[in-house]
């Protein structure tokens, strides 16, 4: 090859055609760089304020690509996030996080509280223009409930014993027992066409990858592996959306969408902490187009107990160890002081967050006194507490997490003061899941729950629920606890419920099962050529009101220009 | 050879069973599967729904009814559908009944990973070669020295850190080069011209960064190569016929040099497939190495294990072809085959 090339430079002719070429070639490849210039943006001022107006496209960026739309399905987060402007559900969470019809007009629960009727929205229309009736939602019940479908998410939906359709307009469900949480999963299944998928097997469909939906956007085109994008749909329940394009480019890597949003290739992503509280400030280039929102989390980190384990069995203990972490600390050190404290296992600000509970207080020496009290002491002077002979000593296990890994080493340090020696061990995720959380082989351990929208909390602290594959996996069994959950789960009447659980949750701190460390922030940059965000964030997030969200023609993304 | 070829080919189906026996194994030592990753530790994940799945995916069998099952399916070369990605093929692309295409996962991520690898590996030799020539030439001298440095620097340096630098200066402060992704947005419009030239500009920066790892290995290899066949007697025997320098080691230094090189890039056809997680997240490309990694992580057994196989199969090939090419460049090779 290389005698080849040289032959071929000898003749001088060759030689001068050979030349330019390349140069040629790589002034093309290079040198468009003066096209590209002109949306760099360093130019244009983008504090006006325009009128809302439609039109524009809004790039956002994924790390996971979905496996397809149909929610039921794919299970992931990335395809719930995309599916979300394609499907609807009958119920929606409003921007309080109060539930509010969606596909339904209004919903009435009968006396015995056992039925639910749904009264759908006159008119509705598929995006391919064919009616949405009851029947369609009767059909997704079908399909979520069948033994065919492969989905981890029918449970719920089988507790249902009757579903019927009056008429085209009505949803008529009946439970066997009154079922407060069903309200909540209505609000989140997506609802699918019958006449496109009826014939279909849910589990291979095309029309994963090829969806026909009802709200304010329809799938347009979807590239493997690089982005998707949707477009208005003209036929939406819902109204009209302000932003003509969504497109969601998929960027596994945070790093590398950084740079894409910081050369103005993305709207919006996602921000850790560092990114959000040290690198963006640092930047004023970038502070001109870019502003940055913080909204609640949707979960919270949380020091969990093997209570079947000394010496966890012992409130004292873990009160203990609960006053002698400090959360500010965690909060300040692991997320830059972009998180909250949290007292319950519900979003701060909403209903179901019981207002009269604060989080332990720092106080070494009253988890000092409480561990005296429950026997403990230093009679070996290493330090280390002991009791019967055996020192005060646990492992506390998480997966590969940085933020959580932190947690764990500020919590570490807090125990050893007084006198707790702690360890910790870091796994891959589903090891940790299949050889110590499934067989509760674990002493402690640093997870997160998320804060649910519905205040149900049964599956995670009812004494039934400790089965090894199942979430009660703390093994906490209180019969007053049982009690108020079974009774949250009858109650439908939203205020009586929130007594419930204000109460429910009282209790849960009282016995310390576990320390909740922290609630941390999402935080997001938006490029600010898109107006009409609401700042700052109800409960429901930055997202709640996407479609009202513009881009005025003046602020519009550049189309590319040929080479 | 023919026969020889034949006999090579029929031994390679015991090994692929053997190797695919051993992977499916140790895949299944690792802990959890499809149905504990899949719902993430979701409260509204039944245990039930799960034991569900589990019996769908026949992951409630004995591992070697398993990988019975597998490999029967194996024989009629159906790699299977994928647990995690709502059932698409694994390898090529199915119909359904409404004439709807679905593309296969390996189908779709293999052609990027091989054209981004072919490429380097075509820059690596394009490049490495020269530098082996010109160190052994000088060996000891400065160049020497400096292109050993300089090849170990590209091989000690992080790859994704160098990719981050270069994506910041070509991207972010020059804006000479894109950043991550295959294809511009709104690209589809442009002329048949321009969408190439756009997608040569994206895989400048994928295929420099797999090139600078790659070119230690080779560059040394040629060196060293180059330093024991200069000193040769036929070496010695072409200088005194009077040859030209340039004759003398291009014409037959550089030739006897190179054959054990062919072992070496058989030995590399089955990394071709292979993609690197780092720089395929990096740079965004959806190729084979980001693949296998998710598969892994979702424990998506098909997928796995159809990359393995595949895997496996391209490492015997390449072995075979490797031996056979160097039987037919060195007849001192080609007559102990023949015998």
């Amino acid at each position: 090859m290389l005698n080849m090339f040289l032959k071929s430079s000898q003749t001088p002719s060759n030689m001068h055609r050979i030349k330019w070429l390349p140069f040629l070639l790589l002034s093309l490849i290079f040198l468009n760089s003066c096209d590209n210039a002109n949306h760099s943006s360093a130019q244009t001022d983008y504090s006006k304020q325009y009128p809302a107006k439609e039109g524009g496209t809004l790039i956002n960026a994924m790390t996971g690509e979905p496996s397809g739309l149909i929610a039921m399905t794919a299970g992931e987060s990335a395809a719930s996030a995309i599916a979300d402007n394609i499907f609807n559900s009958l119920l929606k969470y409003d921007k309080n996080l109060d539930l509010a019809g969606e596909l339904a007009e209004s919903w009435d629960i009968s006396d015995d509280k056992k039925t639910i009727t749904f009264h759908l929205k006159p008119n509705l229309k598929w995006a391919d223009n064919q009616p949405l009736t009851s029947e369609d939602v009767l059909f997704t019940w079908k399909l979520v409930t069948d033994d065919n479908t492969r989905t981890p998410y029918g449970a719920d939906y089988k507790l249902v014993i009757r579903a019927e359709t009056p008429d085209a307009n009505t949803f008529k469900i009946t439970y066997a027992a009154p079922y407060a949480p069903a309200l909540e999963t209505w609000a989140s299944l997506h609802i699918l066409p019958k006449h496109l998928l009826k014939d279909q097997d849910i589990n291979t469909t095309a029309f994963a990858r090829n969806p026909v939906g009802s709200h304010y956007y329809k799938l347009e085109k979807w590239k493997n592996g690089q982005y998707l994008s949707l477009v208005r749909n003209p036929n939406s329940t819902q109204g009209q959306a302000y932003i003509e394009k969504l497109t969601s480019r998929i960027i596994p890597d945070k790093a590398a969408q950084f740079l894409e949003l910081s050369a103005d290739n993305i709207d919006i992503m996602g921000l850790d902490s560092i990114q959000y509280s040290r690198v963006l400030p640092a930047r004023p280039e970038l502070n001109k187009n870019i502003a940055l929102y913080k909204e609640l989390g949707n979960s919270y980190v949380y020091l969990g107990f093997n209570l079947k384990r000394q010496p966890f069995n012992d409130v004292r203990v873990r009160q203990a160890i609960n006053y002698a972490i400090n959360k500010q600390e965690i909060i300040e050190g692991v997320l830059l002081g972009l998180g909250e404290p949290v007292a319950s296992p519900y979003k701060p600000g909403t209903r179901w967050s019981n207002p009269a509970l604060s989080p332990y207080p720092y106080n070494p020496d009253k988890a000092k006194a409480l561990l005296k009290e429950a026997g403990f002491s230093d009679t070996n002077g290493d330090g280390i507490l002991d009791k019967d002979g055996k020192p005060l000593s646990f492992e506390i296990l998480t997966n590969q997490n940085k933020e959580r890994e932190m947690t764990a080493v500020l919590m570490q340090r807090r125990l050893k003061d007084i006198g707790i020696d702690v360890k910790i061990r870091i796994l891959e995720w589903a090891s940790f899941l299949g050889r110590f959380i499934e067989p509760r082989e674990f002493d402690a351990v640093v997870l997160g729950w998320s804060l649910g929208l519905d205040p149900d909390q049964y599956n995670i602290w009812h004494s039934s629920q400790q089965g090894p594959k199942q979430f009660n996996f703390v093994g906490y069994n209180n019969p007053k606890v049982d009690a108020l959950l079974e009774a949250g789960r009858l109650e439908l009447d939203p205020d009586k419920r929130m007594k419930i659980y204000h109460e429910f949750s009282k209790i849960l701190l009282e016995d310390s099962p576990i320390v909740y460390l922290s609630a941390g922030y999402g935080l997001n940059a938006i490029h600010k050529r898109v107006q009409g965000i609401s700042n700052p964030a109800p409960p429901a997030g930055i997202g709640h009101n996407t479609h009202e969200w513009y881009i005025p023609s003046q602020y519009a993304r550049n189309e590319l220009s040929e080479y | 050879m023919l026969k020889y070829i034949i006999k090579r080919f029929l031994w390679m189906i015991p090994m692929l069973i053997g190797i695919s026996l051993i992977s499916f194994f140790i895949m299944q030592l690792a802990p959890g599967d499809i149905t504990t990753t899949e719902a993430n530790f979701n409260p509204k994940a039944s245990e039930e729904s799960r034991q569900k799945l589990r019996a769908m995916y026949n992951l409630d069998k004995p591992i070697i009814v398993q990988y019975g099952l597998w490999l029967k399916r194996m024989a009629t070369l159906d790699f299977g559908n994928s647990f995690a990605s709502h059932q698409r093929p694994v390898f090529w692309q199915s119909k359904d009944k409404d004439g709807n295409v679905t593309l296969g996962m390996i189908q779709e991520a293999l052609p990027i990973t091989l054209l981004i690898n072919v490429l380097s590996l075509a820059l690596i030799i394009m490049i490495a070669l020269p530098l082996g020539v010109i160190s052994a030439l000088k060996q000891n001298q400065f160049a020497d020295r400096a292109i050993t440095v300089f090849v170990f620097i590209g091989f000690a340096i992080p790859g994704f850190w160098l990719a981050l630098m270069l994506m910041y200066w070509t991207g972010v402060q020059h804006q000479w080069l894109p950043i991550s992704g295959l294809q511009s947005m709104g690209s589809e419009h442009l002329s048949w011209f321009s969408q190439t030239i756009d997608f040569i500009r994206h895989l400048i920066l994928p295929v420099f960064i797999s090139a600078i790892t790659g070119l230690a290995g080779i560059s040394l290899f040629t060196r060293n190569g180059m330093l024991e066949v200069l000193h040769q007697d036929y070496i010695t025997t072409a200088r005194s016929k009077g040859l030209s320098e340039n004759r003398v080691v291009y014409g037959h230094a550089l030739r006897n040099a190179l054959l054990p090189l062919i072992t070496l890039l058989g030995l590399s056809i089955p990394g071709l497939i292979g993609g690197s997680v780092i720089a395929e997240s990096i740079f965004a490309i959806n190729g084979m190495g980001k693949l296998f990694y998710d598969a892994v992580l979702m424990r998506d057994f098909p997928v796995i294990m159809g990359i393995l196989t595949i895997g496996a199969f391209l490492t015997l090939i390449g072995n075979l072809l490797a031996d056979v090419a160097y039987a037919w460049a060195d007849p001192r090779v080609r007559r102990g085959v023949m015998q």
